[in-house]
């Protein structure tokens, strides 16, 4: 008896442990099969629209017509129509067509996976009694998703910015404002950009990990999450809701082409900030609450 | 690739009998040694450690079914403690309360001295578990699902970690499948992983629940042997099973458990030894002993082949020999089984064991 009895001492937690955690959770998540052909989905994207700019104005003419920028009426994504003067517009034109429903797509099945995977794989059992503790367990899955929020908005940004380098001549370029800024700085705002845009998914990324901690079934929280994103977005076009629309977690999303104007025009990109963490703090909440107060029966 | 396997070439099973049917009159060698184990634990409980004790623990599921019923449970430390149960009877529902899973509706739980799951935090690091069978990640390798499985454990050290995954692996004996997908091993193959991730740390308490579930004699053979060997190292295991055989092969100690409640618990060997064995005659005069047998009083009386099973009367049994004797019954055996567990359970429900509750 002696062995177990001493090995088995009182053994304290390590102070950086949960990093561990984080570590083997990031490393679980993008070693999937499911992530790794979402974000391959994701990098298409700027590819076709690069492609379809690129045999559209291959006769030299402009795409879409004049104008454009960010209020793009119907001629497609905004910034689609300076796509063929320089690559650099086609990540502006590859996020803004993502982020309607591709990223948030995305996002939402991560998310809704999070924990109700684990838990429908039985997995999460053995999580909690290694034991992971349902806070941190909790705190971790949060963290892995907002990574791959992150990783998704680059992963489209990074894609367009070597497509457009490709398809499209690359230089200065004009403002919504009609100014004209140098190359490198515009590249400083595509960055800019893509962080705005993976930080408007984290309002999500939290309802998402509500709706995960709901179901044992993985695919029932995939499937809430993204009708919730599509009835939300949905809601967000009927004018007669126009008084709670702008409690809609996607209601501020495209104020990110506020970022190219000069001087850029912070009130809505604040608001989109301010609701997103909002999100973040009223679902992260009740996550909590659910997952720490729920018995795990799968 | 073949399974390797757990079981060592020329280390026979301690405590496998042969078939039910022909187990040997009175009491046997696995008996003694059965005793001999559950003296030791027994030291361990008047030193007053037991490594699981429950008060009046109940769980009722959302439901309504009532799962556990007012349980009280005591599991001495050192104990290999079977805890046995037909199918549905509260078992799994019992061991998700001990690890915290589960949220006890009434009642107490400790587990190695800590109130759970208030203490699951200090406790479980220190209690290794597999609840309801292996979980795995399938696009992992094995050894990649041990990896996770530690690093979510905050006493674990990271730098010994690959070492004592390593060291799980081969205990269980899949060092040579470590490298394969989770979901392309057998069942047996997920089982130990299972079991492996239960043994990543020394452990003070292993809580198995049903290991061989589902395994073909072999594995069921392998996995039981496993467990003998670490309680041979001194970790307390808490085995449940509805299975009487596997209770009575590998066990010091048992509960019993149906619908929910506590049957009746302690030392294996008394258990059985609590309840008198069933009589067994063997002659070819079936018919006439069997008349005889009746006439003295003996009730259940079977006739299968050469043996007429019976439970036998009061009195001395000299008697009723004397007395197939006189009757010309030609008697070649004459002796009473050990009782077996599953004499107690039937005796003490009245019911047999398959029923589900
Ligand atoms: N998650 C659950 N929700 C409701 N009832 C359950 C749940 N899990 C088990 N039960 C019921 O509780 C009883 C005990 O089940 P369980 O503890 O799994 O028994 P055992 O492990 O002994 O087979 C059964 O009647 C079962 O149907
Ligand atoms: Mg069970």
């Amino acid at each position: 008896m002696s062995r177990a009895e001493t090995a088995a001492a009182v053994r304290t937690p390590r102070p950086l442990w949960t990093f561990g955690l984080l570590r083997s959770e990031l490393l679980t998540t993008f070693r999937r099969w499911r992530t790794l052909a979402l974000l391959g989905v994701l990098a298409a994207v700027p590819v076709l629209v690069g492609i379809a700019v690129r045999i559209e104005t291959g006769d030299g003419g402009s795409f879409g017509g004049p104008g454009g920028g960010g209020e793009a009426g119907g001629g497609g994504p905004a910034f689609i129509s300076q796509v063929s003067n320089n690559g650099l517009f086609l990540v502006f034109t590859a996020l803004a067509a993502t982020l309607p429903f591709f990223l948030p797509m995305a996002v939402g099945v991560v998310a809704g996976d999070a924990i109700a995977g684990e838990a429908g794989a039985g997995t999460l059992r053995y999580l909690l009694v290694a034991p992971a503790g349902r806070t941190r367990l909790l705190l971790t899955k949060y963290a892995a998703v907002l990574a791959f929020c992150l990783a998704a908005t680059l992963v489209v940004a990074l894609s367009a910015l070597a497509v457009g380098a490709l398809l499209f001549p690359l230089g200065d370029l004009t403002t919504i404002s009609g100014t004209r800024i140098g190359y490198a700085e515009g590249l400083g705002r595509a960055l800019l950009i893509a962080l705005t845009v993976a930080a408007s998914l984290v309002g999500l990324a939290a309802l998402g990990l509500f709706v995960s901690t709901l179901t044992g079934s993985g695919i029932a929280a995939m499937a809430t999450t993204v009708g919730l994103l599509i009835t939300v977005q949905i809601l967000d076009q009927i004018p007669q809701l126009h008084a709670v629309q702008p409690y809609f977690f996607s209601h501020y999303w495209l104020s990110f082409a506020d970022l190219m104007r000069e001087p850029v025009y912070w009130d809505d990109l604040v608001r989109n900030l301010g609701l997103q963490a909002l999100y973040a703090a009223v679902f992260g909440s009740a996550a909590w609450a659910r997952f720490t107060a729920k018995d795990i029966t799968a | 690739m073949d399974e390797p396997s757990v079981t060592e070439p020329g280390r026979p099973e301690r405590l496998e009998r042969p078939e039910r049917s022909e187990r040997p009159v009175r009491a046997s060698a696995e008996g003694a040694e059965v005793a001999g184990d559950a003296v030791a634990a027994e030291e361990a409980v008047a030193a007053g450690d037991a490594v699981i004790a429950t008060r009046a623990l109940t769980k009722r599921y959302r439901g309504g079914q009532l799962a556990v019923d007012g349980l009280d449970l005591t599991v001495p430390a050192g104990s290999v403690f079977g805890f046995l149960g037909p199918n549905g009877s509260g078992k799994t529902t019992t061991i998700r309360m001990l690890m915290g899973l589960i949220e006890p509706t009434s009642g107490t739980a400790r587990v190695l001295g800590r109130p759970m799951p208030r203490a699951a935090r200090a406790v479980l690091p220190r209690v290794g578990a597999l609840i309801e069978g292996p979980a795995l990640y399938g696009f992992l390798s094995g050894r990649d699902n041990l990896l996770r499985y530690d690093a979510a454990d905050p006493t674990a050290d990271p730098r010994t970690r690959r070492a004592r995954v390593a060291a799980a692996l081969d205990r269980v004996g899949l060092a040579a499948a470590a490298g394969k997908k989770a979901k392309a091993y057998s069942l047996g193959m997920k089982q130990r992983l299972g079991l492996a991730a239960a043994l990543l740390q020394p452990r003070r308490l292993l809580v198995l629940d049903e290991p061989t579930n589902g395994l073909d004699p072999q594995g069921m053979r392998e996995i039981r042997t496993l467990v003998r060997e670490l309680a041979g190292d001194g970790t307390t295991v808490f085995l449940s099973s509805h299975l009487l055989d596997e209770i009575e092969q590998v066990c010091t100690h048992a509960a019993v458990m149906a619908r929910g409640r506590l049957i009746t618990q302690g030392p294996v060997a008394e258990l059985a030894a609590g309840r008198r064995g069933r009589l067994v005659v063997t002659t070819p005069d079936t018919g006439d002993a069997a008349r005889v047998l009746k006439e003295r009083g003996a009730a259940g009386i079977v006739i299968a082949g050469d043996r007429v099973t019976a439970q036998p009367p009061d009195g001395d049994l000299a008697d009723l020999n004397a007395a197939l004797v006189a009757a010309g019954v030609r008697v070649r055996g004459f002796g009473t089984e050990r009782a077996s567990l599953e004499d107690a359970f039937v005796a003490l429900t009245g019911e047999g064991f398959d029923v589900a509750g």
